[in-house]
């Protein structure tokens, strides 16, 4: 029997690589021994994309996009197509948990220095998945068609207008000359098949950079540095048994997380689905507050913070841009915050919670106060990339250890 | 249609004041302690809705068929009493009233009603449907404290009687040493100048049970979900065990 497995195998892999890249990425991939709980983000986040591209195809087995029936079809959905509320609930839900995911998988990689050299390459790829994935999510909010979706992308789209030539833009964009039927189809096109394909291109190449230079760990220490008499990591682990296991842990735990909001606050006490998207686009309607979906929080109250809509959307894209040169800002002789300065330290605890109160202020009514904060947050947030450059200069860092440290 | 994006772009970049009251209520909001597990209140709620609201209200999105499994009304009882007269059972809970018309008669089309308890939230509409007042200077000679300059007609004015905006005495607590109920008098109050057909407390009731059923309708899947979750943490729970130790099998020898 296994004989004969064996000799099927040979065969299949005289022709096609498979023993070797199941060895190269699962049971051969060396990880160091020492992952804590922010790697487990990675996975969780892959573990989302794939239950948003499975709920999804179901849910357009049932979609209408059209201005005149999607609207109508979320609600045939949820109400008589066997199971659709929860295959609904999974990808709505589904969404923010992408989110979070992400967000935490970040800010893991800003804590431990993982996009410092070699490892540039994988953050800019990281970087891309995100920013398709904020495409995916906007266009993904439209399909329902209620109120805030058309609203939402009122506001949105219209950002665009502040760039040269705005006007034919923003028209190009909606394929008409005001949001209607025809953007709703090319973004429905758009969010079940092309950006779709686009993140998944991009989450091969994120894996591939990253088992091309191997996995960073808590101590941001090389872990090939010191290696056995048969060439393994001596703090290496292969990642299938390991991992696997340990990432189901994870998973398990992530899910009764997840369950508990889908099962029991599928709106997210209207974070996630905004109650006035319970009502149909109408675009002579505007709704007294338009806040969008919480997870572009942060970069609406950048936005709006600044008092000047030209110079607003510019610090709207620069707070996303700056990300993407952070490996080449962050001149630190040491990768992980374990073993940088006292004022990176604290600068980077503040960095992470002044991202979450940005969030939280882009989805409130901007007064005059939460604009003042969302200003010192604003400056907060910018001045990190500042810091970053400029803390070697006067700060010293620890010694880094030989071997990493902690574990199991 | 530039005008309109120069008008969403000053909704973006200049600074809204706050709005921050949902569906632009200003008035503090009675709380509604929806119960969908009371189907007896669900059944009455339904009644209501037939009776005053589905002459100009649809419920599109709903079949009534589903609703009469779901609040265990039977088949026949529902057809008699529930459906209006040229629907079949498994049919959409639409009214024969056409968008012109409504426009017609009263200036806006009565908006269809199957998810407004998810769009407005329960609170609002419990206290919106008590807070009809008599004004003269509208059309249909009602106002709402909630909606002010509402288009639609007080059609349960019969059940509460005729309600009026003005100054009244109300209890303010009660004076310590006497024990008796403090009267104040207040300005901007609603109180009940001629009696309906229902008592205060009465006509509370039955707008209690149509808001129940109204979240029931924007969401009727909603006890179903919840009771399912627990199944599905349940099961996450138990799961979790041989995964943990699995785990530490593995990683024993992991030093």
């Amino acid at each position: 029997m296994s004989q004969n497995t064996n000799k099927i195998m040979a065969w299949i892999d005289d022709r096609l690589p498979v023993t070797q890249t199941y060895e190269k990425h699962m049971s051969k991939y060396y990880a160091p021994k020492n992952f804590n709980f922010w790697y487990f983000f990675g996975v969780l986040s892959m573990l989302m994309l794939v239950n948003q591209i499975l709920t999804g195809i179901w849910l357009t087995m049932q979609f209408t996009p059209s201005a005149e029936a999607a609207f109508a079809s979320v609600e045939y959905i949820m109400r008589d197509v066997e199971w659709g509320w929860l295959i609904r609930y999974m990808h709505s839900t589904g969404a923010t948990f992408f989110f979070v995911a992400v967000y935490l998988h970040m800010m893991r990689a800003i804590l431990y220095g993982s996009y410092q050299k070699p490892r540039e390459l994988i953050w800019i790829f990281g970087m891309l998945i995100y920013l398709a994935l904020m495409a995916e999510a906007f266009m993904g909010y439209v399909l329902p068609w209620g109120q805030m979706s058309y609203w939402g992308a009122q506001v949105i789209i219209s950002l665009f207008s502040v760039m040269p030539y705005g006007d034919l833009l923003t028209e190009w964009i909606r394929g008409d000359f005001l949001i209607s039927g025809a953007t709703l189809n090319r973004f429905f096109a758009l969010h079940v098949v092309a950006v779709p394909l686009v993140i998944v291109a991009l989450v091969v190449m994120h894996l591939l950079a990253l088992h091309e230079v191997g996995s960073n760990n808590p101590d941001g220490v090389d872990i090939k540095k010191h290696k056995d008499e048969n060439g393994k990591p001596l703090d290496g682990i292969p990642f299938h048994p390991y991992y696997t296991v340990h990432d189901l842990v994870g998973i398990v735990v992530f899910l009764m997380v997840f369950c508990t909001v889908l099962f029991f606050f599928p709106e997210g006490n209207g974070f996630m689905l905004e109650y006035a998207n319970f009502e149909p686009a109408n675009g002579l309607k505007t709704p007294e507050h338009i806040a969008p979906v919480w997870y572009f929080g942060a970069f609406y109250a950048i936005l709006r913070a600044v008092p000047d809509k030209l110079l607003g959307v510019i610090a709207m894209g620069a707070a996303i841009a700056v990300l993407f040169v952070l490996p080449w800002l962050d001149r630190s002789p040491v990768r992980s915050w374990r073993y940088k300065g006292i004022v990176s330290r604290i600068y980077i605890v503040i960095f992470g919670f002044n991202f979450a109160l940005l969030t939280w202020l882009g989805t409130q009514p901007a007064t005059e106060l939460l604009t003042l904060i969302a200003q010192i947050a604003s400056v907060i947030y910018f001045g990190y990339f500042a810091f970053l450059p400029v803390a070697p200069k006067f700060e010293k860092t620890k010694p880094v250890p030989e071997r990493v440290t902690g574990g199991h | 249609m530039k005008l309109g994006m120069k008008k969403i772009f000053a909704l973006v970049a200049a600074f809204v004041p706050a709005l921050a009251l949902a569906a632009g209520s200003s008035v503090p909001l009675d709380e509604h302690r929806t119960d969908l597990h009371d189907t007896a209140s669900l059944q009455r709620g339904a009644q209501t809705f037939a009776n005053y609201c589905m002459g100009c209200h649809s419920m599109e999105h709903a079949r009534y068929n589903r609703v009469a499994k779901d609040l265990e009304i039977p088949e026949e009882l529902m057809m008699e009493n529930l459906v209006f007269a040229d629907k079949k059972f498994g049919d959409k809970m639409t009214i024969a009233m056409t968008q012109e018309d409504s426009k017609r008669w009263f200036g806006a089309n009565p908006p269809d009603l199957t998810l407004v308890a998810r769009v407005r939230r329960p609170d609002w509409l419990y206290t919106y449907l008590r807070s009809f007042y008599e004004d003269d200077s509208r059309p249909w000679g009602v106002n709402n404290v909630v909606f002010k300059d509402v288009g639609m007609p007080h059609v349960l004015a019969e059940l509460q009687g005729n309600q009026v905006l003005g100054t009244a005495l109300v209890e303010e607590g009660f004076d310590t040493l006497t024990g008796q109920p403090i009267m104040v008098e207040k300005e901007h109050v609603l109180y009940i100048e001629e009696e309906g057909t229902l008592s205060a407390d009465e006509y509370d009731k039955l707008v209690y049970d149509l808001v129940n059923f109204m979240v029931y309708m924007a969401e009727p899947i909603a006890v179903e979900r919840e009771r399912l979750g627990w199944w599905v943490l349940l099961f996450l729970a138990i799961f979790f065990v041989p995964v943990y130790f699995l785990n530490k099998e593995f990683w024993r020898d992991i030093k």
